[in-house]
């Protein structure tokens, strides 16, 4: 009983850090030709993430990992369910990652233009289908005794598109503030300017997603049962506002902690709504997978919990230390200088 | 075609594909992490020369083995759902500890290593690419362990419908996990030695570099034959395994039909699955097979008589797999021989013959990475999990025809156009040589460029 618990909230855990981390990638990437006016921008754009992104993705492989491990039921018919959708999610995550290592091995300006266009595809694309896909979870799939009866256009429902957006707008200004901070010069400006004009935006798409989330959704009925819980999606606002404030004020760094807040409360403003469900059914809540009736075996869990708690914590440790090591901001001198780099 | 057969053909070939790049990573990533120690010993700038051009080719053999693994771990939800939900509560364990413990290090750590030159000491550096070396072997082990589960469950109970783990350490200590493990690291590091050895031949062929390439050539051909003989003393161990395990497969593998005692070896044999017999027996070694299979001259070898036809494995593409690899594995071991002889001679260019022929060998250990897995997992049909789960049984519910059609075709245009531009930057990369302008790495360069070089591609 507790250990399902546990693993609940340690899969929200990894989601929410996933989206912390990848998403300033899926933005900067997004944002690829808008904040890089020149090759030698873009250059530099794809090394702030280049020593990165690969130990940020590893955070998906996980959250699909221990999906699997302490909830396999809701892995299995989580994955076939949305066959198609996935499907199109890991193409674009396989385009994004080559492009990131092929663009540079060629020195010919149409062989850079093709992978441009890969890495705008590849990290777009799955914002897109996060927020589609966990728009429709947080609204229940059509599943019931006979199995699923939903298709890839019903996911592009109005609220899945809307979460959809929200994702693509969250990870937008989260990107532009990560390219602010991790460059230098002109670029920094155009990147910190480029969040503050997206960030009404953001703030609309935000809004009507938390308007729309009462109607399509039951996710607020564990914050009326149990009121504290309120706290996550206020300082989730405020946190967005935050943003706002302090990228106003120049103070780029801050800003981009508060967007950082922003994404890991949005994260847990949704998880902790779907508790105990992993995915509702929204045709009989009896068919709903919970945690409890789609996890792993007491022993089984207890084992990962173990696993967790000792390697997760050296994990974070590690990477805060490589993180520190990278934390100058790239120019493009460097980037021309060094023949390592992408 | 059903969703079965076109999900059976999309993960062989998915996972056929991951396979063409893991082996390189786990050989490559030794040897460079080798030649690193050696520049940090010594100093001696050639051996980092050797880092950065070894280092690159491993780079980009590695960005196609990291894309391509996810595809493996979506899969097994989105293609083998009941096998999931049936067997997830033990395997997912594994996978879920792989990506805790080993790609989490490979992933920072390679991130480290190739863009900290300048930002770390020559000694962290250097421990980066170890630790990325030693990652990528603790993935291979991780995964290797999942797979021995099914090649061989232990550990666990059917109960609450499903089989549930109740032994986390039998499945740790699983002996076929172990040897598969034991016998999939030395193969892979035989592709690396072979690689290098190969590439190596190429330069030296066109008097390209020759000091570079005959001391990168003398570290892999060491490399390769202690790993050759390490993948035929393991094999054969690991032979034993599955004779003990999965006595059928095991039966495919030697195409025996009838149950006996002190099998011999024919070493030419042609399978003939319709009469079940085989069409032509020659040369054989007596009690070899009894021998191989159990280490004693007399031993009893069920034939594949023994099992009814609905529980044998195809027999001709786990034999001919098995062969050629076991004939592969015996080429190695001489090349790997003779490569460390002559390497120690100073006439090694005068060899042409031998190095075009380490040239061409260039593929071959890749070729029989792959019979080794048609042999274990071919060898393994009709189960998914041996003797608990068929493979027919394992397959999604919830999916139609087309969309694995839709998804099968997708994959085969995508990879094969990943493929393509995969090899052709190894093969321009691997001619082009080693680059001597070591300025990035021993003073950052940046202050040096001149202004009018900044942004002139704006
Ligand atoms: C360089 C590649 C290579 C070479 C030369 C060999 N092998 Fe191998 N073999 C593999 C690469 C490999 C592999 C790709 O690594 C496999 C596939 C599954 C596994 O665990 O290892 C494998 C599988 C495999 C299996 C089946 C495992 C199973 O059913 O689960 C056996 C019995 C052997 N090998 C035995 C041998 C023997 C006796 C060899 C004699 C020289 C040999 N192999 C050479
Ligand atoms: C990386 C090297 C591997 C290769 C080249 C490979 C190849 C194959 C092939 C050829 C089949 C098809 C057998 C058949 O249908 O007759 C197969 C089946 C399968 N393998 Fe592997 N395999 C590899 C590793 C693994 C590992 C490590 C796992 C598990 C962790 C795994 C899980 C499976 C599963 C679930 C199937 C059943 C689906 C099917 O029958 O097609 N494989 N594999
Ligand atoms: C003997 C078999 C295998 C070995 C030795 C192996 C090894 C590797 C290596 C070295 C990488 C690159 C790691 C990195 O990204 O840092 C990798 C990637 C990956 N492999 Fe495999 N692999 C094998 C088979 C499989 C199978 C069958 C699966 C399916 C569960 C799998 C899942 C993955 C995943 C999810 C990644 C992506 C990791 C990333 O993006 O960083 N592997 N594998």
């Amino acid at each position: 009983m507790e250990f399902q618990i546990i693993w609940f909230v340690l899969w929200g855990v990894l989601w929410a850090v996933y989206f912390m981390l990848d998403g300033f990638v899926l933005g900067t990437g997004m944002l690829h030709y808008l904040l890089g006016k020149s090759d030698g921008d873009r250059r530099v754009l794809i090394n702030t993430i280049g020593p990165v992104w690969d130990g940020n993705e590893v955070w998906l492989i996980t959250a699909g990992g221990a999906t699997f491990a302490a909830f396999p039921t809701t892995y299995a018919l989580m994955f076939s369910y949305l066959y198609t959708a996935l499907l199109l999610l890991l193409f674009a995550l396989i385009i994004r990652g080559v492009s990131y290592e092929f663009r540079g091995k060629v020195d010919n300006a149409g062989w850079r233009k093709v992978w441009d266009g890969a890495i705008l595809l590849g990290n777009f694309l799955p914002a897109l289908l996060f927020g589609v896909a966990f728009g429709n979870i947080f609204a229940g799939l059509p599943m019931d005794a006979g199995g699923y009866h939903g298709s890839l256009l019903q996911l592009l429902n109005p609220y899945g598109l809307l979460t959809g957006l929200l994702f693509v707008a969250l990870f937008a200004v989260h990107g532009s503030l990560y390219a602010a901070v991790k460059t230098r010069g002109e670029l920094s400006k155009r990147s910190a300017a480029m969040a503050k004009k997206l960030w009404p935006a953001l703030l609309v798409v935000a809004v009507a997603f938390l308007g729309y989330t009462q109607f399509a959704t039951r996710l607020y009925d564990n914050y009326l049962s149990q009121p504290a819980l309120l706290a996550v999606p206020l300082l989730a606002v405020a946190s967005l506002l935050g943003i706002r404030v302090f990228a106003g004020r120049g103070k780029l760094l801050p800003a981009f902690a508060a967007s950082c807040l922003t994404i890991l409360l949005v994260v847990g403003t949704g998880v902790i709504g779907l508790f105990p469900n992993l995915i509702p059914s929204s045709l009989d809540p009896a068919y709903s997978l919970t945690i409890f009736n789609s996890s792993s075996s007491p022993y089984t869990l207890k084992i990962m919990t173990v696993v967790a708690f000792i390697f997760v914590p050296i994990v974070i440790a590690y990477k805060i230390w490589v993180y520190r090591i990278f934390r100058a901001p790239v120019s493009e001198a460097e980037v021309l200088g060094d023949r390592q780099a992408y | 075609m059903d969703v079965l057969t076109l999900s059976r053909l999309q993960f062989a070939l998915t996972s056929a594909f991951h396979f063409i790049f893991v082996p390189l990573t786990l050989g490559l990533s030794i040897l460079t992490a080798y030649m690193e120690t050696r520049y940090v010993r010594s100093g001696d700038e050639t051996y980092l020369k050797m880092v950065k051009f070894w280092g690159k080719l491993f780079l980009i053999n590695f960005a196609l083995g990291v894309v391509t693994g996810i595809t493996l771990e979506f899969q097994f939800g989105m293609n083998w759902a009941e096998y999931s939900k049936y067997v997830g509560d033990i395997f997912g364990a594994p996978l879920a500890i792989e990506a805790t413990v080993a790609f989490f290090l490979e992933s920072v750590f390679i991130g480290l290593w190739i863009f900290g030159w300048n930002r770390v000491s020559k000694r962290v550096h250097l421990l980066a690419i170890w630790i990325v070396a030693i990652a990528t072997n603790l993935s291979a082990l991780w995964i290797l362990l999942a797979n021995g589960w099914m090649q061989h469950p232990v550990g666990y109970v059917l109960r609450n419908g499903r089989a549930e783990m109740v032994d986390f350490m039998a499945m740790v200590t699983n002996p076929y996990g172990l040897l598969k493990f034991g016998h999939q690291l030395v193969s892979g590091y035989t592709v690396g030695a072979f690689f290098v050895m190969g590439v190596s031949a190429w330069h030296l062929l066109r008097n390209n570099r020759p000091d570079f390439f005959r001391r990168s050539f003398r570290i892999a051909a060491v490399f390769g034959l202690v790993s050759t003989l390490l993948v035929a003393v393991i094999g054969d161990f690991h032979a034993v395994e599955v004779a003990k395990t999965q006595p059928a497969k095991f039966a495919a593998m030697e195409s025996i039909w009838e149950t006996r005692k002190g099998v011999g070896l024919n070493l030419l044999l042609i399978p003939d699955p319709i009469r079940e017999c085989n069409s032509f027996e020659q040369l054989c070694i007596p009690n070899a097979v009894s021998l191989l299979a159990f280490h004693t001259p007399d031993a009893e070898i069920k034939g594949l008589k023994e099992f009814p036809p609905e529980l044998r494995p195809p027999v001709q593409p786990v034999f001919w797999s098995f062969r050629l690899m076991v004939g592969l594995g015996t080429f190695f071991i001489i090349a790997a021989l003779l490569a460390v002889i002559i390497s120690r001679r100073d006439d090694l260019e005068r060899n042409r013959l031998f190095l075009r022929i380490l040239v061409w060998s260039i593929p071959l250990p890749y070729i029989a990475n792959q019979l080794g897995w048609i042999v274990a997992e071919v060898g393994r049909q009709p189960w998914i999990v041996y003797g608990v789960l068929k493979t027919s049984d394992a397959v999604s519910k919830s999916i139609t025809t087309g969309q694995v059609l839709g998804s099968l075709i997708g994959f085969v245009l995508l990879y094969a156009v990943l493929g393509a531009v995969d090899i052709y930057l190894l093969a321009k990369f691997a001619r082009k040589g080693p680059d001597d302008d070591l300025s990035a790495i021993i003073k950052p360069t940046f202050q040096h460029i001149k202004a009018q070089d900044l942004g002139q591609e704006a």
